[in-house]
C-alpha cells in the first residue's frame, strides 16, 4: 500500500463534541459511571442522540472489557467496537480506528471513552500483568522504567535533573492559567521544589511524576460532511499513525529513542504539515522525561536537544512551543491513563480559537488563532507511542 | 513441531529450571550465530528455530541504574538496572555490594545467581 492509500484519511473524520467527568476528586462515583457522563456531555456537546451512536470505543483499568461494559451501561448496540488495550495511548489509536470504521461506512457515530476513580478508590490503578523476567526484582512501575529512561539520557546527553525539572515548571505555569487543573490554585513551582521533592525512584523525584486524580473524558466523531451540520465547530482528524517497539523496559531498544520517532514522521506525513506548523503541542506527560523525549522524537528538535528547548520556561506560557497548556499529566489531570485529555487539550485550544465556549483561562491560557494541533500518546513503559493530528475547517 | 507439548516444559520454566541447578543460561540462535534474552521460543523479528541454550559468561556493563525508594521497614533503598550483557542481549536486575544510588552507567558487573523472595534470581555485584 503506498502513502497515498494511506492518506485517504486525512481531513475524512471529525470530533465535533467532547466533555471530561469528575476530574481531580469524585468520590462515591465508580470509574463506569464518569466515563458515560462523560460521553452524555459530550454527546449535548455534539448534539447528536444517544440512539445515533454506532461506534463504542473505550479503555479503562478497570474493566477487562470496557468497549462492551460502557455499550451495555449506555444501551447502544454498537455495529463496531474496540477495547484494545495499549495503555495511556489507547484512546489515540482508537481515534484511528474509529475514523477507519467510519470511512469504511461501518458506522456513523463513534464516542471514544475513558474513566477512573483511581484517586478516591485508593492511588494508582492498573490492571498489568506482572512481567516475567522484570517482576521478581519489584519494579516500582511504571515509575521505575521512566527512571532508567532518565538516567540513561541524563548520561548521554550531559542533562541534569535541572533539566527536568524546567518541564515540570512550565507545566505548573499553565495549569496556573487554567481553572480546570487539579493544581490551579497550588501556586508557581520553582526548580528547587521539583529538585527537593521527596525522592520516588532517582532520579525521578514526587514532582517529576504526573499526579494521580480520578477523572474520565469523551470524544464523539463522525465523517466529515455530517460534521459541518453538527452543533460547534467540528476539528478534523488530519493524521494519525501509531507504532510500539516493545512492552517491557528491559526489551526497549534504546532508552532515549521512543517508536514517537516513526508514529510522528507517519502522522505528519499524512496530515501534510510539520512539526512547526503545530499552533498547539500537546504530549502524555506522565513523567518529565517525557516530554523531552517526545519533543525530540516528534521533530521539535534534534535528539538531546530538547534540555536547551525547555530552558527559561520556553514551553511555559511566554514562552514560544505551546506545550502541554492544559497543565500536563504533572499539573492538571492524570486517572492513570491520560490519552484522552491530550486529545481534549488539542481540541480545545482549536475550538476555542473557532469561537466556541469551551470554558475560561485566565490570560494567556488560550492560544490566539490556533489552527493545527498535534496530540501525542504514550502508553506502557514508553512503548505505545500514537500520534493524531488535528486541524480546523482551514487546514484541510 | 509444537502441536504436542505435553510431557515438555517452555523455555521460561526452562531458564528457571536451569536457575535452580545454579546456572545463568541464555539462548543462542544457531545459524545466526546470535544471544538473545529474554527466553522465547523463536529468534525474535525473524523467527528462527535453531535455539540452543549457553552458559552466559555472566559478564556485563550498567545500561541504565535507578535507586528504587522504600521505607526501611519494608527493606530500604534498592538498585534496579538494566544490564548489558558480554554476549549482547540486555535484562533486567539488580546490582548490589553497593550503595544503591551508586551504580553509574557503563561500570562493569558479574553475574551471580542468588535469590529474591524464595525464587533463585539473578544478581549482579560490581567488578
Amino acid at each position: 500500500m503506498d502513502q497515498n492509500d494511506i492518506n485517504r484519511l486525512r481531513g475524512k473524520t471529525a470530533v465535533v463534541g467532547l466533555a471530561e467527568s469528575g476530574c481531580g476528586l469524585a468520590s462515591g462515583w465508580s470509574a463506569m459511571e464518569i466515563m458515560a457522563s462523560a460521553v452524555h456531555d459530550a454527546l449535548d456537546d455534539a448534539g447528536i442522540k444517544l440512539k445515533e451512536v454506532d461506534g463504542v470505543f473505550a479503555a479503562t483499568a478497570f474493566h477487562s472489557m470496557a468497549a462492551m461494559s460502557l455499550s451495555e451501561y449506555l444501551g447502544v448496540k454498537p455495529k463496531f467496537a474496540d477495547g484494545s488495550q495499549i495503555g495511556g495511548s489507547s484512546f489515540l489509536s482508537h481515534i484511528l480506528t474509529a475514523a477507519m470504521a467510519l470511512d469504511a461506512g461501518l458506522i456513523n457515530v463513534a464516542v471514544v471513552a475513558y474513566g477512573s476513580n483511581q484517586k478516591s478508590a485508593g492511588g494508582f490503578k492498573t490492571i498489568s500483568e506482572a512481567m516475567p523476567y522484570e517482576a521478581q526484582y519489584q519494579p516500582r512501575m511504571p515509575v521505575t522504567a521512566y527512571a532508567l529512561s532518565a538516567k540513561r539520557y541524563m548520561n548521554e546527553f550531559g542533562a541534569t535533573r535541572e533539566d527536568l525539572a524546567n518541564v515540570a515548571v512550565s507545566a505548573r505555569d499553565w495549569a496556573l492559567l487554567n481553572p480546570r487543573a487539579y493544581t490551579h490554585q497550588d501556586g508557581p513551582l520553582t526548580v528547587n521544589d521539583v529538585l527537593s521533592a521527596r525522592p520516588i525512584v532517582d532520579p525521578l523525584g514526587k514532582l517529576d511524576c504526573c499526579l494521580v486524580t480520578d477523572g474520565g473524558a469523551a470524544v464523539v466523531m463522525t465523517r466529515s460532511d455530517r460534521a459541518k451540520d453538527t452543533k460547534n465547530t467540528p476539528i478534523y482528524l488530519l493524521g494519525a499513525a501509531m507504532e510500539h517497539h516493545h512492552r517491557m523496559i528491559s526489551e526497549m531498544p534504546d532508552l532515549v529513542q521512543t517508536s514517537a520517532i516513526e508514529s510522528g514522521k507517519r502522522a505528519f506525513s499524512m496530515s501534510g504539515y510539520k512539526p512547526n506548523d503545530m499552533s498547539t503541542i500537546q504530549l502524555y506527560d506522565a513523567f518529565t522525561i517525557n516530554t523531552l523525549l517526545f519533543l525530540e522524537d516528534l521533530g521539535f528538535c534534534k535528539k538531546g536537544e530538547a534540555k536547551e528547548l525547555v530552558k527559561n520556561n520556553n514551553i511555559g506560557p511566554a514562552g514560544n512551543l505551546k506545550v502541554n497548556t492544559n497543565g500536563g499529566g504533572l499539573s492538571c489531570v492524570h486517572p492513570g491513563m491520560y490519552g484522552l485529555f491530550v486529545t481534549l487539550e488539542a481540541l480545545r485550544q482549536l475550538r476555542n480559537a473557532s469561537g466556541d465556549d469551551v470554558g475560561q483561562r485566565l490570560n494567556g491560557g488560550w492560544i490566539d488563532n490556533a489552527k493545527l494541533s498535534v496530540a501525542h500518546g504514550n502508553g506502557g513503559v514508553l512503548s505505545s507511542q500514537v500520534t493524531n493530528i488535528w486541524g480546523v475547517s482551514d487546514t484541510l | 513441531m509444537a502441536e504436542n507439548l505435553a510431557g515438555t516444559v517452555g523455555p521460561e520454566q526452562q531458564f528457571k529450571n536451569f536457575l535452580s541447578e545454579g546456572k545463568f543460561m541464555i539462548q543462542r540462535c544457531k545459524s545466526l550465530n546470535k544471544f538473545f534474552f529474554h527466553p522465547r521460543v523463536a529468534f525474535p523479528g525473524s523467527g528462527e528455530r535453531d535455539l540452543e541454550w549457553v552458559e552466559a559468561s555472566g559478564n556485563g556493563e550498567v545500561y541504565s541504574s535507578s535507586c528504587n525508594r522504600r521505607l526501611p521497614e519494608k527493606g530500604g533503598d534498592f538498585n534496579l538496572s538494566l544490564i548489558t550483557l558480554e554476549e549482547g542481549p540486555r535484562m533486567m536486575a539488580r546490582v548490589e555490594g553497593i550503595d544503591p544510588d551508586k551504580v553509574e552507567i557503563g561500570q562493569k558487573v558479574k553475574a551471580r545467581i542468588s535469590s529474591l523472595n524464595g525464587e533463585p534470581a539473578v544478581i549482579f555485584d560490581i567488578v
